[in-house]
C-alpha cells in the first residue's frame, strides 16, 4: 500500500508539513479575527500573526543570568516536536509512509514530550510565575492525557486500529452511520483540545496580565526568536489539534491518492471546516466565561467520563457479539 | 476491513438513532450524578424524561407498536412537565433552588458509576442472547440508569435531589421496558403514572413536613436526636 522508499511519497510528507507549517499562524489570525468581530473591536490583518513572529525572529534573544542549555534548547525541542506531530495527522492525502510510522499514540506522546520540556524551560529561570505556571500545565495534562488516551482507545476499537489514516479512512467509509461512541468521543475531544491548548474557558491566550494564566507564565521569560518558536509551536499546536478533529469525525473530502483533482478537493475541503471550526472556537470563547482555575479539574473529568461512556457505550451497544 | 466490522452500521438510522439516543440517557443519568445544584438537577431530570419520550416513539415508529405512542405522550406530561415543574415550584417556596447539594467524593462516585455500568453490562448479556430485538443492547443502559439513580439515592443528602433521584430510577425501569419488551400493558402503565403522580405529590408534602421538623432539608440530620444537640 506505502512505498517506504519511494522519494516522491516522501515529497508529499515535507510539502504537506510546511504546508501546515505555514497555515498555522493564519488559523490562530482567523480566530483572532473573528473574536474581534465578534467582540465589536477592529480586527487586526489575517497576516498579524506572520508579521509578529518576523519581528520576534528579528530581535535579539535575552537570557537570564541562571538559564541553563535546557532553557535555550527547549523552543527547538518544543517546536521540533510540534511540527513532527503535525507531520503525522494526514492534512490532505491518506495513506503517506509517515503515516506508517507514528500513531495516534505516538502523537499523543510526542504532544507530551513537548510539553515536559515547556514544564522544565519553564521552571528553569526559576521566576515564580514559571513555576507556577508549569505546576498548573501538568496539572492539567496529567488530567488531560488520559481523556484523550481514552477517546483515541474508543476510536480505534471502532476501527480496530490505531494508525490515523485507516481511522480516517474507516470513516470515511461509513457515512451515514450515527454512533453513540463516537459523539461522544468528538465531545471529549474538543474539551481535551480546549484544555490542551490554553483556551478559553481553561486558559486565556489573550493575556500575560492574569494570576491564572498557565501557558502564557511559562514562556514569560522568553523572547527573540526562542519566544517566537515558543509562539509557533502553540499555533501549529492548535491547527494540528483542529485538523485531527476533522480527520477523525469530519473526513469528507480528504484525498485518498495523490491526483491533481482529489488534492484541489481536499485543499477547499479543509480549509472550509478548519475556517468553520474557527468560528466555532471563536464563538465558543466569546460567550463563555474563563473560568476558576479549580473547576478546570471538574471539566477535565467531565470529558474523561464522556470518553470512558463512549468506550463502554461501543462495548455495549455497537459491537457485535 | 476486520471482524468486528460490523453489524451496527447495517441498522437502519432509525434504529441507530435509538441506540445514540439510549447512550444519551447514560450520559444524562451520569450528569444527574455529578450535578450539585438542586435546580439544575431538577432540568436535568426533565431532559433525561425528555429523551425518553424521543426513544419511545422511536421504537413505536420502528417496531409499528403504536401503542407505545400514549406512553410517550403520558411521560411528556408527567415526567418533562408536571414533576419538574411540582419539584420546581416546592423548591422555590422552600427557597433552596439555587443550593448546593454537593458530593462529598465526586470523583469516587463517578468512578463507582462506572464500575456500575460494566457490572450492568455483565449482568444483563446472558439476557441479551435470549432477547430477539434490536433493542435488547439497550436492556444493560436501562439497569444502569436504575442503578446509577440508586447511587444517587445513596450519595446525596438533600431529600429533593433524592427524590429526583428515585424518579430517575423509575425513568430506568422504563426505559427498560420500552427497549425489552416493547413497552408494558396499559393498565400497567397508567398504574405506573398514578403511582409517580402521588409520589411526586406526597414527596412535596414530606418536604415541608422534614423542613418542619428539623429545620432543614438535609437528611443527615435526621439521625440526630434534637435533645441531645440541647
Amino acid at each position: 500500500m506505502v512505498d517506504f522508499l519511494n522519494p516522491a511519497d516522501w515529497v508529499f510528507v515535507w510539502l504537506q508539513t510546511a504546508l501546515f507549517v505555514l497555515l498555522a499562524p493564519l488559523f490562530s489570525g482567523w480566530i483572532k479575527w473573528l473574536k474581534c468581530l465578534l467582540q465589536n473591536r477592529r480586527p487586526p490583518s489575517l497576516l498579524q500573526p506572520y508579521r509578529d513572529l518576523l519581528r520576534l525572529v528579528r530581535k535579539d534573544v535575552l537570557l537570564a543570568d541562571n538559564a541553563s542549555v535546557l532553557f535555550r534548547g527547549a523552543p527547538y525541542i518544543i517546536c521540533g516536536c510540534t511540527v513532527l506531530a503535525a507531520s503525522v495527522v494526514p492534512l490532505l492525502i491518506l495513506h503517506q509512509p509517515i503515516s506508517a510510522m507514528a500513531d495516534v499514540i505516538v502523537l499523543v506522546g510526542l504532544f507530551a514530550l513537548a510539553r515536559f520540556f515547556l514544564a522544565l524551560a519553564g521552571m528553569d529561570v526559576g521566576t515564580a510565575f514559571g513555576g507556577m505556571g508549569s505546576s498548573r500545565e501538568m496539572t492539567v495534562s496529567a488530567l488531560a492525557e488520559p481523556a484523550m488516551l481514552m477517546v483515541v482507545f474508543t476510536l480505534s476499537m471502532v476501527a480496530s486500529s490505531t494508525n490515523l489514516s485507516t481511522l480516517v479512512e474507516h470513516g470515511l467509509q461509513q457515512q451515514s452511520v450515527l454512533r453513540p461512541s463516537i459523539l461522544f468521543a468528538l465531545i471529549a475531544l474538543i474539551m481535551v483540545a480546549i484544555a490542551e491548548n490554553a483556551r478559553i474557558p481553561v486558559d486565556n491566550p489573550a493575556t500575560h496580565l492574569e494570576l491564572t494564566m498557565i501557558h502564557e507564565a511559562m514562556i514569560l521569560e522568553y523572547s527573540g526568536r526562542h519566544l517566537a518558536m515558543m509562539e509557533l509551536a502553540s499555533q501549529l499546536k492548535l491547527t494540528t489539534y483542529a485538523v485531527l478533529i476533522i480527520d477523525l469525525f469530519f473526513p469528507w473530502g480528504i484525498a485518498q491518492s495523490a491526483s491533481a483533482a482529489g488534492l484541489g478537493v481536499a485543499a477547499v475541503a479543509i480549509a472550509v471546516k478548519l475556517s468553520l471550526l474557527g468560528l466555532l472556537l471563536a464563538l465558543g470563547e466569546t460567550a463563555v466565561a474563563k473560568m476558576r482555575l479549580f473547576k478546570v479539574p471538574t471539566f477535565l473529568a467531565m470529558s474523561f467520563a464522556l470518553a470512558m461512556i463512549g468506550m463502554l457505550s461501543f462495548v455495549i451497544l455497537e459491537s457485535s457479539k | 476491513m476486520s471482524g468486528f466490522l460490523d453489524t451496527y452500521s447495517h441498522l437502519t438510522l432509525t434504529e441507530q438513532a435509538i441506540l445514540t439516543l439510549a447512550a444519551m440517557v447514560l450520559v444524562s443519568s451520569f450528569a444527574l450524578l455529578a450535578q450539585s445544584r438542586v435546580v439544575a438537577t431538577i432540568r436535568l431530570f426533565a431532559l433525561q424524561g425528555f429523551l425518553l419520550v424521543v426513544v419511545t416513539a422511536l421504537v413505536a415508529l420502528d417496531t409499528r407498536e403504536y401503542h407505545l405512542f400514549y406512553s410517550a405522550g403520558l411521560t411528556l406530561l408527567l415526567k418533562v412537565w408536571f414533576v419538574p415543574w411540582l419539584l420546581t415550584r416546592q423548591a422555590r417556596r422552600l427557597g433552596i433552588l439555587r443550593d448546593l447539594d454537593s458530593l462529598l467524593r465526586p470523583g469516587v462516585v463517578l468512578i463507582a458509576a462506572g464500575a456500575l455500568v460494566i457490572f450492568c453490562y455483565s449482568v444483563a448479556l446472558p439476557i441479551q442472547r435470549f432477547a430477539e430485538s434490536i433493542t435488547r443492547d439497550a436492556i444493560a443502559i436501562s439497569l444502569a440508569v436504575v442503578l446509577l439513580s440508586m447511587l444517587m439515592l445513596i450519595t446525596r443528602r438533600k431529600a429533593i435531589t433524592q427524590v429526583v433521584g428515585f424518579m430517575s430510577m423509575e425513568n430506568g425501569l422504563f426505559f427498560g421496558a420500552v427497549t425489552a419488551t416493547q413497552g408494558m400493558p396499559m393498565v400497567v402503565e397508567l398504574g405506573v403514572a398514578f403511582d409517580v403522580l402521588i409520589a411526586a405529590v406526597v414527596f412535596g408534602v414530606f418536604f415541608f413536613h422534614i423542613r418542619d421538623s428539623i429545620e432543614s432539608l438535609d437528611v443527615d440530620m435526621l439521625n440526630q436526636l434534637t435533645e441531645v444537640d440541647e
